[in-house]
């Protein structure tokens, strides 16, 4: 029941330069949508370094994927209280370096043995993609 | 979670995000600024690059299950139901009606069943049985082979797996001295049962050990009720003397309210006083109880009663020349029972039997509003399609459906509570008056549980069934189908269809058990009982104790008195009486008889045959026929002359004719004179007409075994309060300390006998009787509603030419089509099924070919009929007003 939730609600995407500025509406373009539960293990992989809070995690995810993947900043927040329901990770009011009031969150344990399963996961699906991609072969 | 609790921390989960939110901007909006982007700019970039903060708040609010959505589809599932008025208030009594019979049913079971017996550690008590396959005739006896007061000395001594172990019978007794003479039921107990039940008394004490000492104090414990109904529950009464059978015993307790033994209910307890030294290795008429040793297995306890039954043959003696290891030839084993299933009895199959008859009813009448909503829903798909393409996920149009039918459901289980409640009061009243633990029925929060159960559970299945149907990922797919379509297709009615099959097999075999009842029934009416008119003999049982008149000859001058008395009063035909009446289940008597010219050869086990006491006329007031020879006269009785009558079927066994049998002579182990058989009756189903006829001899004495008699009495007026009155009179102008019990006409006692097969019949009838009209409802349902959606459809095949006959074949072939496969899955399901009813037939096997083919053409025409209805509409459709209506 909760995957099927979870599988329903609004999924980020993977943004193309021309798109900015386009009204909502006009975002129905499934190819470029990041498969579901992407967002979540890049989260929790960013989270597994250290505790962050939101704006900082988006930073992280922006520089480390050298704005390849340019999420919609706003979908952090649902995929964080998917993870909070899931108890993968934990949140904490705090203070944030540029001494603001923010939520950190920290991965559970649970969250690290999820992220293992995602990731491995995760390689064997692109391998097997990567091999038909492969050219050479007929 | 309380839902009070869940809006709290609801409103914080919106504040915490909010306020995150904007922490993020700010801090977004803080470094393009340091970045050299202005501040109008950064806070705009800033926007745009999280995207709808609205948005995204409801999505992650969304993650978390909501109280508000919730309430939200109440409010919608209300305004539906009360939309739809007719509807709603048909699906409503459906289902009320179902989980009202379920609940009401369900208080039964469980307060019979279920529940554990009333006594502290119940588990651990037991009934001492005993069978004795080797004892002829006894071996028919459910009840097996009881305890004799010998046995229960031996088992009390020597036993290594009892706490405590007793035995007690019940009986009547006398009351005098208190306004009039009042018979009394009575529980002898001795020492041990008390202790094994472990109930303490409400006031006083138990009877003691000291008690039990024969010839010391005699002493008394009340009931409960009968302390408060004699004595107005004074609490002086301790200590107070009692007239008990004209000897005052002292009253040294009270028993608290709704205390039994086993299931007998009582006024008095007495000590049964047993005297050691007169004691002999027969008389076995005692009920044995007894709690085990806390980890002690009931094979245990039965070996531990094995390894002691030649410790009482060589304990006691049947008196001089008679051999002790005798019952060896009996084979007694111990066969040793929960006293819980002591006390339930057979009683179990009938009640599960209902249980499941009347979950059958409630599949069925879940079906039907499972269609209604299937119609309704089906009415609705453009609105559902809408909704779904307005951005509902299907999921949540699922909940909006299933908490729209849970509802109702629910609704129907507040209903359904009130109508049980009047179902338990109908149930008690109807219900076989011997059903064990009556007293412990109600409606109580198991049966709460189980009706809120029956009422989510209903609601789910009828609620799920055309939700899973017409909502799914497919919804979008109904905009475009509209109403146009041209004639629908099977694969639309395929769900109503297989409900309507399922309801018409359930009915099936619903009727086919009440079909088999009702034979049993008709079965049971034609076996001629052994008396005549039921209704005219009027009953009752007179008690005349040792206390009260010792000699025996006079015993029998009384009860000639009585008889005359009572026949001189107006109306009287012909009075008699005898140890008991047919049916009337007081404990029997059995024993061996010796024929005087038969060999018998020693170590030869003789059948035990039943015998019974008879008065002079006793035959000619019931009505049993002479079959040949006469009855016994007074003169007889009074010179004490040996004669004694037989049944028809052991004079055919010893003599192979009735005929035969006059003027051949008897004897029984006890009496050592030869007896003459001056008559031979017929037959009488003393166990009920179920029951074979036992063989049976009547003795005419002596006096002393007949001190307790039911009287006859043979008139036109029986039953009537002036007639009883005048009864009582008569009986008090003989001794005015007589007590007149069990006052009731033959008729009565035979409807009790048969109280079983008839409360089965009737509850079986009202379901199949249910399940017959909702099954019927639901075919014409369906049919009706495949009419109206075939009306255009219909409305061009006239219009081309088809003929009105035609129509109406088709119509109706396509409800024959229903009734017959329906017919038939239920044909198979009973087959397998009504085997469980075996028990309680008589005269008709579980696959009586008569019942099913009368059962099967019943439900095809009664469908047939209900499907006539709609075709006949279809065959009147004006195809100009049908193809315009659109």
């Amino acid at each position: 029941m909760t995957t099927a939730l979870i599988l329903f609600y609004s999924r980020p995407r993977v943004k193309e330069p021309g798109e900015e500025g386009k009204t909502r509406s006009m975002k129905k373009t499934p190819q470029r949508d990041l498969f579901p539960g992407a967002l979540e293990m890049m989260i929790l992989r960013m989270l597994k370094r250290q505790p962050l809070h939101g704006y900082a995690l988006v930073q992280h995810i922006k520089r480390t994927s050298r704005d390849l993947l340019q999420i919609e900043e706003g979908s952090l927040y649902p995929a964080l209280q998917r993870l909070l329901k899931e108890k993968l990770v934990r949140a904490e009011w705090g203070v944030s370096s540029t001494n603001r009031r923010v939520r950190i969150y920290t991965l559970t344990a649970a969250g690290a043995k999820h992220l293992d399963h995602e990731v491995s996961s995760f390689e064997r699906m692109l391998e097997g993609i990567t091999r038909v991609l492969a050219p050479g072969e007929s | 979670m309380s839902w009070l609790t869940q809006l709290f921390s609801r409103r914080r989960l919106y504040r915490d995000l909010s306020e995150e939110i904007q922490a993020h901007l700010d801090e977004k909006v803080e470094e393009l600024v340091a970045e050299g982007v202005s501040r109008e700019e950064a806070t705009y970039r800033a926007r745009r690059e999280f995207g709808n903060v609205g948005l995204v708040q409801e999505q992650s609010g969304d993650v978390w299950p909501s109280m508000e959505d919730f309430l939200m589809d109440v409010r919608y599932g209300l305004r539906m139901l009360r939309k739809n008025r007719v509807f709603t208030v048909i699906g409503l009594l459906t289902i009320a009606i179902g989980i009202g019979a379920n609940a009401a049913v369900f208080s039964v079971v469980n307060g019979v069943l279920l529940k554990p017996l009333n006594y502290p550690r119940a588990e651990e008590l037991v009934s001492l049985r005993q069978m004795a396959p080797g004892a002829p005739g006894l071996s028919d006896f459910v009840n097996g082979l009881r305890l004799s007061a010998s046995m229960y000395f031996t088992y009390a001594d020597q036993n290594r797996a009892f706490q405590s172990l007793g035995v007690w019978i019940s009986g009547t007794a006398n009351v005098t001295g208190r306004a009039e003479p009042e018979q009394v039921r009575t529980a002898n107990v001795s020492d041990g049962v008390l202790e094994a039940l472990e109930v303490s008394p409400e006031i006083g004490r138990w009877l003691s050990p000291s008690d039990q000492i024969p010839r010391g104090a005699e002493t008394v414990m009340l009931s409960h009720g009968y302390w408060q109904r004699r004595f107005g529950g004074d609490q002086s009464v301790l200590g107070r003397d009692l007239m008990v059978n004209s000897r005052p015993r002292q009253i040294v307790g009270v028993m608290p309210s709704g205390f039994r033994i086993g299931d007998s209910d009582f006024d008095l307890i007495a000590p049964l006083a047993f005297d050691r030294g007169k004691l002999i290795l027969a008389g076995f008429g005692f009920n044995g109880i007894a709690r085990l040793k806390s980890g002690v297995t009931i094979t245990e306890a039965n070996a531990d009663m094995a390894r002691m039954l030649p410790i009482w043959m060589d304990s006691w003696s049947n008196g001089p020349g008679t051999d002790p290891h005798f019952y060896e030839n009996w084979k007694i084993t111990p066969s040793l029972r929960p006293l819980k299933q002591e006390v339930i009895g057979n009683v179990s199959d009938i009640l599960w039997a209902v249980m499941a008859t009347i979950g059958l009813v409630m599949l069925i009448a879940c079906a039907n509003v499972a269609n209604l909503f299937l119609v309704k829903t089906e009415a609705r798909q453009q609105e559902l399609a809408v909704r779904a393409a307005l951005g509902a996920g299907w999921e949540r149009i699922v909940r909006g459906l299933l908490v729209e039918s849970v509802m109702l459901g629910l609704m129907a289980g507040v209903l359904g509570i009130g109508l049980a409640y009047g179902g338990v009061q109908l149930l008690l009243s109807m219900g076989p008056a011997n059903l064990p633990r009556l007293s412990e029925i109600s409606l109580d929060s198991q049966t709460l549980g189980f009706t809120i159960f029956l009422s989510l559970l209903s609601g789910l299945l009828f609620g799920l069934i055309p939700a899973l149907k017409y909502v799914g990922p497919h919804t979008a797919l109904a905009v475009q189908s509209t109403e146009r379509t041209a004639s629908l297709s099977r694969e639309r009615h395929r769900t109503r269809n297989l409900l309507v099959l399922g309801q018409v097999a359930m009915a099936l075999v619903l009727l086919v058990s009440a079909g088999l009842m009702i034979r049993t029934f008709q079965e049971l009416r034609t076996v001629e009982p052994g008396f005549t008119d039921g209704q005219h003999l009027q009953l009752m049982r007179i008690s005349i104790p040792n206390s009260l008149v010792a000699e025996p000859e006079r015993v029998t001058r009384i009860q000639n008195e009585i008889a005359d008395r009572l026949g001189a009063i107006p109306g009287v035909q012909s009075v008699g009486f005898a140890s008991e009446m047919p049916m009337e289940g007081f404990a029997p008597d059995w024993d061996e008889i010796y024929a005087e010219d038969k060999v018998y050869s020693d170590g030869q086990i003789q059948p035990l045959r039943l015998f019974k006491f008879v008065s002079p006329g006793f035959f000619h007031t019931t009505g049993t026929q002479m079959i040949a020879g006469r009855e016994p006269t007074w003169t007889e009785v009074y010179g004490m002359r040996p004669v004694v009558m037989v049944s028809e079927n052991l004079a055919r066994e010893l003599w192979g004719s009735s005929s035969a049998a006059i003027g051949r002579r008897l004897r029984d182990r006890r009496r050592t004179e030869w007896h003459e058989v001056i008559g031979v009756v017929e037959d009488v189903h003393e166990e009920g007409v179920q029951q074979k006829a036992p063989e049976t001899v009547y003795w005419s004495g002596p006096a002393d075994s007949m001190r307790t008699v039911t009287f006859a009495v043979r008139s036109e007026r029986s039953g009537a309060q002036s007639f009883l009155n005048e009864i009582h009179q008569a009986v008090w102008s003989v001794n005015s300390n007589l007590a007149l019990a069990s006052v009731r006409t033959m008729q009565g006692v035979y409807d009790e006998s048969l109280a079983r097969t008839s409360f089965t019949l009737v509850m079986l009838g009202i379901a199949g009787a249910m399940a017959l009209v909702l099954g019927i409802i639901g075919i014409y349902g369906v049919i009706s509603y495949m009419v109206s959606q075939r009306r255009r459809e219909i409305g061009i095949r006239l219009a081309l030419g088809a003929q009105r006959g035609d129509v109406l074949r088709m119509v109706l072939r396509q409800g024959a089509e229903l009734a017959l496969v329906g017919v038939a899955i239920g044909i198979g399901a009973a087959f397998g099924l009504t085997r469980l009813l075996t028990g309680l037939l008589f005269g008709v096997t579980a696959h009586d070919p008569i019942t099913f083919v009368a059962v099967a053409t019943l439900l095809v025409s009664v469908a047939l009929v209900a499907c006539y209805i709609p075709a006949r509409r279809a065959m009147l459709i004006n195809p100009m007003v049908a193809l315009r209506h659109e």
